[in-house]
């Protein structure tokens, strides 16, 4: 027999993140980490930090390896056997040209923020869980241009990402949501991301949506897309960790994470809009309804988190009843944003059909049939007639979260909320209170917002007329914009179509 | 409110027998299949027991290897080297 005795986990997890670790003396440690202590935020026992995943490096690349290798054979097999004609509908290429827009770019800063969070936060057990966060960020950037790479062979709106993601006006959402909390010190990044986006709103991104790909035949999506949020465990537990880490080291953090708390839920209640229409718009086969994901990852599982959260003082967040409210209606406002400004979107839309229109109706008896349903019926109508409805407009954005100003009043659906304030001598709007306070609290950054509307205003996107603008978003106009009814993908859907029932016959 | 402790795996071939371990020893949860995905559900608390997996898949079981598999989970968690437990009570 041996006389060496395997160590355990919580002896593994111990030597990595205490052993190895040490006190600086050529420097002090307050030079070495520069960056936290100026938000405010008290620690008195670094130490105190446990992960209870108690991942140490060599499990780590073990399991991530073994992850890219299940998801690679997947990747391949689906390229091999032109799974691309195998989705539910052309129309579901249009979730992955927003996903691949909108969210992928964000997997890369969220790499780069928690790579500086890995580097500046004191403790040594709380910088490794965001070192592997932050590689884990990066990997999930290279999974989804992989996957998604397979799709711009046959489809439009796909191979401008990057650029588009810097320029085009509704990616200007996701990305100021991104950079806002990248300029943030390394807690508030940390709560932000760590907190808001990864444990209360991640799984309603991720789940329902890889769910959705999943019964839409795009395998390998759905393989990322596990593949990924397999790693979001992990960082739904350094968000968790993190909160009730800061509230425990000292009294004095409660109120300054309570703010974080209630800006970084509000900013990703915003951006979660699109998701929201992903799902009840864009899946040609549907899940399950944005409001019913609401209600099992917000309202049940966040209820529960802030539950727990009561005993350090922590309060569920600010609006949290205004967001719930909202779940019956945000979906069905933004995508009436995207059909009226579909020629400057870099993906299709379309009008539901009758089968879609019951669907709705089912799943949003409150609000579909008395507020949503006729608009529909009626652009469906003038679509017929040849009169379809175009925005010819530039629409006025929320200074925060930088959306265009189409939603309502809390408690009333047929008015357009705006909310105002003055600072510096201007005059700044918002879409909602949520969006006012956190301007009110950080006005020096947020005025300073690049908010598209306003650059295409003063002369910095390419132009003054329309065309001159989507030229500077490299968009390919005609092919990547416009309704899915008469585009290139539609024809070549339906061409792929036509040929398997040829051969079937 | 209950506080729910809840997993969600991948539903494949792996997952299947730490879902089976995970509806054996733990009385009362509740199962939600989704396309691709099981969301499994427990009033206050939910656990894998390292035992429990290896049992059904005759070879030994890191609980660390559920990673491979996972969605997504609520409540805190507690992991050792014979089980992988989510919960709310302290």
């Amino acid at each position: 027999m041996s006389g060496t005795k395997k160590l355990g986990l919580r002896q593994r997890y111990e030597y990595l993140t205490r052993g190895l670790d040490w006190e600086t003396s050529y420097q002090p440690m307050d030079k070495v980490f520069p960056y936290d202590s100026f938000e405010g935020i008290k620690i008195k026992d670094w130490s105190a930090w446990e992960d209870p995943f108690r991942l140490t490096m060599d499990s780590y690349w073990k399991f991530q390896a073994e992850k890219e290798r299940k998801l690679y054979a997947v990747i391949d097999a689906f390229a091999q056997n032109n799974g691309q004609t195998g989705i539910s509908d052309g129309r579901y290429a249009n979730v992955l040209k927003l996903f691949l827009t909108g969210i992928s770019p964000e997997e890369y800063q969220a790499h780069r923020g928690f790579a500086f969070a890995g580097r500046h936060l004191r403790g040594a057990g709380t910088r490794v869980a965001a070192q592997m966060q932050s590689i884990d960020e990066l990997r999930h950037l290279q999974t989804q241009v992989h996957t998604i790479s397979h799709y711009n062979k046959y489809f439009d709106g796909i191979g401008e990402f990057p650029h588009m993601h810097d320029r085009v006006w509704y990616l200007s959402v996701p990305k100021s949501f991104f950079d806002d909390a990248r300029s943030a010190g390394p807690f508030e990044f940390m709560i932000a991301i760590g907190f808001a986006f990864e444990y209360l709103l991640t799984n309603l991104l991720f789940v329902p949506f890889m769910s959705g790909a999943a019964y839409n035949g795009d395998m390998s999506t759905v393989t990322f897309g596990f593949s990924a949020q397999s790693d979001e465990s992990r960082h739904m537990t350094l968000g968790i960790e993190v909160i009730k880490f800061l509230l425990e080291q000292h009294p004095d953090n409660l109120p300054i994470v309570q703010k974080w708390v209630d800006k970084w839920f509000w900013r990703g209640h915003r951006l979660l809009g699109l998701v929201a229409m992903m799902m009840d718009y864009m899946l040609p086969k549907k899940v399950m309804s944005w409001k019913e994901a609401w209600d099992i990852y917000f309202v049940e599982a966040g209820g529960a988190l802030f539950q727990d959260l009561g005993r350090y003082g922590l309060k569920m967040p600010k609006y949290a009843d205004i967001a719930t409210a909202e779940a019956e209606h945000i979906s069905h406002q933004n995508w009436a944003v995207f059909y009226q400004y579909t020629h400057a979107a870099a993906f299709h839309t379309w009008m539901p059909d009758a089968e879609h229109l019951d669907w709705l109706s089912e799943k949003y008896p409150n609000t579909f049939d008395k507020y949503y349903r006729p608009r529909w019926e009626m652009w469906a109508k003038m679509e017929k007639e040849g009169k379809r409805f175009y925005n010819n407009a530039l629409p006025q954005l929320c200074q925060t979260c930088q959306i265009p100003m189409a939603y309502t009043e809390p408690g009333n659906p047929t008015e357009i909320c705006f909310r105002s304030t003055q600072y510096k001598g201007d005059t700044y709007h918002f879409c909602s209170d949520g969006c006012k306070d956190i301007f009110c609290d950080e006005p020096e950054k947020f005025s300073q917002a690049w908010l598209p509307v306003h650059q295409i205003f003063q002369g910095n996107c390419g132009g003054a007329t329309v065309p001159d603008v989507l030229r500077w978003y490299n968009m390919n106009v005609g092919a990547d914009n416009m309704d899915y009814v008469g585009s290139p993908d539609e024809k070549l859907w339906n061409e792929w179509h036509a040929e398997k029932l040829r051969q079937a016959s | 409110m209950a506080q729910i402790a809840s997993i969600t795996l991948v539903h494949t071939d792996e997952a299947r027998p730490i879902i089976e371990a995970i509806m054996a020893d733990n009385p009362g949860v509740r199962v939600m299949n989704m396309p691709g995905a099981v969301k499994l559900d427990c009033d206050g608390t939910i656990t894998v027991k390292r035992a429990s997996v290896e049992e059904r898949i005759g070879r030994s079981w890191d609980p660390q290897e559920i990673q491979l598999v996972l969605v997504s989970m609520a409540g805190n968690l507690d992991e050792d080297d014979d089980h992988f437990t989510l919960s709310w009570r302290h």
